[in-house]
């Protein structure tokens, strides 16, 4: 049987240094977004804001620590929700 | 023997609910993935419009809150650290913090609310209707999608309270982590949808 014991502890450390990179990564895009960049900076805070759901995914939600199963899953799942907004703009803009 | 066995085994598998809380978090994902797309086509057929009503919004309020909802999830993520090293105080400080922070969340964001009802600014409202089908656009998005958000933190503020009260009465502890585990990643899925939120109502002027 799977045992939790066995699962990975996370030092409190980790998730500080994530916590940290989180609040400098969302300070950036307020910075960013106040230089006008026009459509660079639309596009600067929407890839700021991946990173910092990539960092929660990985170490907040323990992915990095979990079982291969789900990691997929949850990329596929991503990738199916990227394809589903692509999709639909193409839809959108060729219609 | 075998009725021995049979009454020390509890069917207990912590990666079949683990499992089942992101299936959840999925359906949660391609919700609010429904709803982004809803608000980009929205902002494409009326660019100028949105850019000036996401103006009114406070960038202020808007990064305290997005530090207040980061903080939250580090401390209950620290939490599911925390019971496991067998520290039982420490996890419920943590819990405590996280549930704090959303409180002050909430009290951010019905400030933030009330001040716009002030302005006339609420879906269907008339001074919204005398803007002009942008704004009207833009605000029942932004008072939908905060919304909805909001309700999830609601629910996470009743979920972290039950885990609270097990880790308190021993119910819950190193040996049964489950619960902690799964409000955790459902608190982590409420910070990742503002961390999308932000941006887009705040930010993108």
């Amino acid at each position: 049987m799977e045992d939790h014991s066995k699962s990975h502890i996370v030092p409190y450390k980790t998730y500080l240094l994530i916590l940290a990179g989180l609040i400098v990564l969302t300070l950036l895009s307020v910075a960013i977004t106040h230089i006008e960049f026009g459509e660079l900076s639309v596009f600067a805070a929407i890839l700021l804001a991946s990173v910092k759901s990539s960092l929660v995914l990985v170490y907040f939600m323990h992915l990095k620590f979990d079982n291969k199963v789900l990691q997929i899953f949850v990329t596929a799942i991503f990738i199916l929700v990227a394809l589903v907004i692509f999709i639909t703009f193409l839809d959108y803009n060729y219609r | 023997m075998n009725t021995e066995s049979a009454i020390q085994h509890i069917h207990r598998d912590d990666e079949a609910s683990k499992l089942g809380m992101w299936l959840f978090i999925f359906t949660e994902l391609l919700l609010f993935a429904g709803l982004f797309i809803v608000y980009s086509v929205y902002r494409y057929q009326n660019a100028v419009a949105f850019s000036l009503a996401a103006e009114q919004l406070s960038v202020t309020v808007g990064t305290i809150n997005t530090v207040i909802l980061l903080i939250s999830s580090a401390t209950i993520a620290m939490a599911t650290s925390a019971i496991r090293l067998k520290n039982k105080k420490f996890t419920i400080i943590l819990l405590g913090i996280t549930l704090a922070m959303a409180v002050i969340f909430m009290v951010n964001k019905y400030f933030e609310w009330m001040g716009k009802f002030e302005h006339g600014l609420f879906p269907s409202s008339d001074i919204l209707k005398s803007m002009g089908n942008g704004d009207t656009l833009f605000y029942g998005l932004y008072f939908f999608m905060t919304g909805l958000h909001a309700l999830h933190i609601l629910v996470g503020i009743v979920l972290i309270t039950i885990v609270l009260v097990r880790v308190n009465n021993n119910s819950l502890n190193d040996d049964n982590p489950v619960l902690l585990d799964n409000s955790g990643l459902y608190w982590h899925l409420v910070d990742l949808i503002w961390i999308f939120l932000f941006p887009l109502f705040y930010l993108i002027t």
